[in-house]
C-alpha cells in the first residue's frame, strides 16, 4: 500500500529517485508531476497518480489508476492532447473528473509551463543560431607559437621604418620636412666640389701668381743676375762660388727650412724660396752695396 | 670508467668483430637505468657542441686563411627563404592582374568615386572589452560608427547599411569576453572576409605608448602581400582608409603578412633625420589570420567562397603560405 511505501521510501531510507540539496528534495522520476520529493507527488507512493509529458513537440496525460497496480506494463495510460490550449485543458479536465484536485491543478499547471517552453523553442529556432565550434587544442598551440615566431620574424619596428624612410625618399610628403635627402647631399656634394675646385683654382692662381712673380722676378733678377753673373764672370770665380756656395748654402738652408715641417706656405713657397732667396738677396746687397 | 665498464655490459650483443670500432658505437637509448642515460646523454651533447666549435673554429681560420678568395659567406635558410613558390604570387607588371584589379569591387574606391564609410559592429552581448576595443578601433579608422547589434541579423542589417550609404561592415566575433574573430565585409555587393583575430592589446596595456590618436586620416602601409589572395585582401584593407592621408598628423597604419599571419600596428612617426625616423605606438594592435573570403555579402550558407582554409590540406607543409 502506498503508505507503506511512503514509510519506506520517502521518510526514511533510501530512494532513488532523490536527490536531496540543502534546503529542498527532488524527485528524478519522469512521471513526477511537480519535481519535488513530497507524499503527494510521489508517483510511486501514491496508487492514483497523473502526470503530463511532452514527446516530440506533443503533449500526452498519462494517468496510474489502483485497478493496474499489479500489471506494470499496463500501469500508465497515455491520452494524446490537443494542439490547442483551451482544447486540452478541457481534455485534462475531461479525463481527471473525479481525481483530487491537487492533482489536476498540477497537471494544468505542468501542461501550461511545457506549452509555453515549447512555444519557446519553435521561436527561437527561427532565429540565427550560434553555432559552436570546439577547438582543438594542439592546433590552437600550434597557431599560437606559430603567430610567435612569425612576429619575431617580421621585425615590424624595422620593416615600418624602413617604408617610410623609402616614403620620404621618394618624395611622397612634399616639402613638409626640411630636409629633403637628395638635395641635401648633392648641397652637400657640391659643397665638396666647390672647396676642392675653389682651393685648386686658388691653389692655381697661387701658383700662376708665383708663376707670373717667377717669371717677373725672374726676368728682373734674371736681367740683373745676368748682368751680377757677367760682371761676376768678368771680375772673379771667386765670387761665383761664394755666391755659389751662398747660393748652396741658401738653398741649403732652405732646404733645411723645407725640410723642417712649419707652415703650409712655407712648404708651398718651397720650390721658389730658394730662387725668391737667390734673386731677392743679391739685388739687395747689391743695391746695399750699391 | 665505471660508468663506461657498466655501459658495456649493458650494451650486450654485439658481436666481437664490431666491437673494433673505436670509440665503441654503443646508442645512449639503450641504457635502461634513467639516471646513467641522462648522463651519457650530457656527455654525449657535450661531446657533440665541442665537435661543432671546433668545426667552426676551422672554417673561420680557413676562411681568413683563404682572404679574398673565400668562398662568400652562405645565407642562413629562413622559412621565408624556403618558401613553397606559389603560382599565385602577382607580378607587378602582370596586365591581367591589372585589369582585374581595375574592374573589381574596390574598382570604385580606387577610382576616388565612393568615400569609405564604416560600420563596426560585435556580435550579440558583447563584453567590456570588446567593447572598449570597438571604440578604440573607431578611433583609428577615420569615418566609422560603432553601433550595438541587439540581437539583430546580419542579413537584415546588411540592406539597411547600403541604404544608408555605408562601404564596409566589421563584425567583431566575442568569444569568453575576449574578441577572437573579426568578419569584414565591403558592403555594395563586396567580399566577406573571415578573419580570426588573437593577441588582440588595448591602448592602456600597450607600453609606451602615445597619446591618443587624432582625427587625422593615417596612412597606410600593405608589406607582403605577394599573391593574388594577398592583393585582394590588401585592398580591403586599403578600402578602410580615405584616400588623402594628412601627414601633418604623422600617423601610420600598418597591415604586415607575415606567414600568413597579418599584425595591425598603428604608430606616430617623426622624421629625425633623413636616415632616421622614431616611431611611437598608439593605438590598438592585433594580428589576424584569414580563414575564409567569400564573394558576395555575409552569408554562410548559400555564399560562394573563393577561399576557405582547410586545415588538412592546407597545413600540411611548413614552408606554404597563401597570403
Amino acid at each position: 500500500s502506498p503508505q507503506v511505501v511512503w514509510s519506506m521510501l520517502g521518510n526514511r531510507q533510501f530512494c532513488s529517485y532523490k536527490m536531496t540539496t540543502k534546503t529542498q528534495n527532488f524527485c528524478r522520476n519522469e512521471y513526477n508531476l511537480t519535481g519535488l520529493c513530497n507524499r503527494s507527488s510521489c508517483p510511486l507512493a501514491n496508487s492514483q497518480y497523473a502526470t503530463i509529458r511532452e514527446e516530440k513537440g506533443r503533449c500526452y496525460l498519462y494517468m496510474k489508476t489502483i485497478e493496474r497496480a499489479a500489471f506494470p506494463r499496463r500501469l500508465w495510460e497515455r491520452v494524446l492532447l490537443n494542439k490547442n490550449y483551451e482544447k486540452a485543458l478541457e481534455q485534462i479536465d475531461e479525463n481527471l473528473i473525479y481525481w483530487p484536485r491537487f492533482i489536476r491543478h498540477k497537471c494544468k499547471q505542468r501542461f501550461t509551463k511545457i506549452t509555453q517552453y515549447l512555444i519557446r523553442i519553435r521561436k527561437l529556432t527561427l532565429k540565427r543560431q550560434r553555432k559552436l565550434v570546439p577547438l582543438r587544442r594542439k592546433i590552437e598551440r600550434r597557431e599560437r607559437r606559430r603567430e610567435e615566431k612569425a612576429l619575431i620574424a617580421a621585425q615590424l619596428d624595422n620593416a615600418i621604418e624602413k617604408e617610410l624612410l623609402e616614403r620620404l625618399k621618394q618624395d611622397t610628403y612634399g616639402d613638409i620636412y626640411n630636409f629633403p635627402i637628395h638635395a641635401f647631399d648633392k648641397a652637400l656634394q657640391q659643397q665638396g666640389a666647390e672647396s676642392e675646385s675653389e682651393s685648386d683654382a686658388e691653389r692655381e692662381e697661387e701658383e700662376d701668381e708665383d708663376v707670373d712673380t717667377r717669371e717677373f722676378v725672374e726676368a728682373e733678377d734674371s736681367e740683373l743676375s745676368d748682368f751680377e753673373d757677367m760682371d761676376k764672370l768678368e771680375t772673379s770665380s771667386e765670387e761665383e762660388q761664394e755666391e755659389e756656395e751662398e747660393v748652396e748654402k741658401k738653398a741649403s738652408h732652405s732646404k733645411s727650412k723645407g725640410k723642417t715641417p712649419l707652415k703650409g706656405p712655407a712648404r708651398r713657397k718651397r720650390p721658389y724660396i730658394e730662387i725668391e732667396y737667390e734673386e731677392e738677396t743679391e739685388p739687395t746687397t747689391k743695391t746695399k752695396a750699391a | 670508467a665505471g660508468h663506461g665498464g657498466g655501459d658495456d655490459l649493458e650494451r650486450g650483443g654485439p658481436p666481437a668483430p664490431q666491437r673494433v670500432l673505436f670509440p665503441p658505437t654503443f646508442s645512449v637509448s639503450e641504457i635502461k637505468n634513467k639516471q646513467r642515460r641522462h648522463f651519457m646523454f650530457l656527455r654525449w651533447k657535450q661531446q657533440q657542441r665541442k665537435e661543432k666549435l671546433a668545426a667552426k673554429k676551422k672554417r673561420r681560420k680557413e676562411r681568413e686563411a683563404l682572404g679574398d678568395k673565400a668562398p662568400p659567406k652562405a645565407i642562413p635558410k629562413t622559412i621565408e627563404n624556403q618558401r613553397v613558390y606559389d603560382e599565385t604570387t602577382v607580378d607587378p607588371n602582370d596586365e591581367e592582374v591589372a585589369f582585374d584589379e581595375a574592374t573589381d569591387e574596390f574598382a570604385p574606391y580606387f577610382n576616388r568615386q565612393t568615400v569609405p564609410k564604416i560600420l563596426i559592429t560585435t556580435s550579440d552581448r558583447p563584453r567590456g572589452r570588446t567593447v572598449r576595443f570597438c571604440e578604440q578601433l573607431a578611433t583609428v579608422i577615420p569615418n566609422s560608427h560603432v553601433y550595438y547589434r541587439r540581437g539583430l541579423a546580419l542579413k537584415r542589417i546588411i540592406p539597411q547599411c547600403i541604404a544608408r550609404d555605408f562601404t564596409d561592415l566589421i563584425v567583431i566575433n566575442e568569444d569568453r569576453k575576449i574578441p577572437n574573430g573579426l568578419v569584414l565585409s565591403h558592403l555594395p555587393d563586396g567580399p566577406t572576409a573571415h578573419f580570426r583575430m588573437s593577441s588582440v592589446r588595448l591602448r592602456k596595456e600597450i607600453k609606451r605608448k602615445g597619446k591618443e590618436p587624432t582625427e587625422h586620416v593615417p596612412e597606410v602601409i600593405l608589406n607582403n602581400f605577394t599573391t593574388r589572395l594577398g592583393h585582394s585582401v590588401g585592398r580591403m584593407f586599403a578600402s578602410l582608409f580615405p584616400h588623402d592621408p594628412q601627414f601633418i598628423g604623422r600617423q601610420v597604419a600598418t597591415f604586415h603578412n607575415q606567414r600568413d599571419y597579418i599584425f595591425f600596428r598603428f604608430h606616430r612617426y617623426i622624421f629625425k633625420s633623413e636616415k632616421k625616423v622614431g616611431i611611437q605606438e598608439l593605438g590598438p594592435r592585433f594580428t589576424l589570420k584569414l580563414r575564409s573570403l567569400q564573394k558576395g555579402t555575409f552569408d554562410s550558407k548559400f555564399g560562394e567562397y573563393e577561399w576557405i582554409h582547410k586545415r588538412r590540406e592546407m597545413d600540411t607543409s611548413r614552408r606554404k603560405f597563401h597570403l
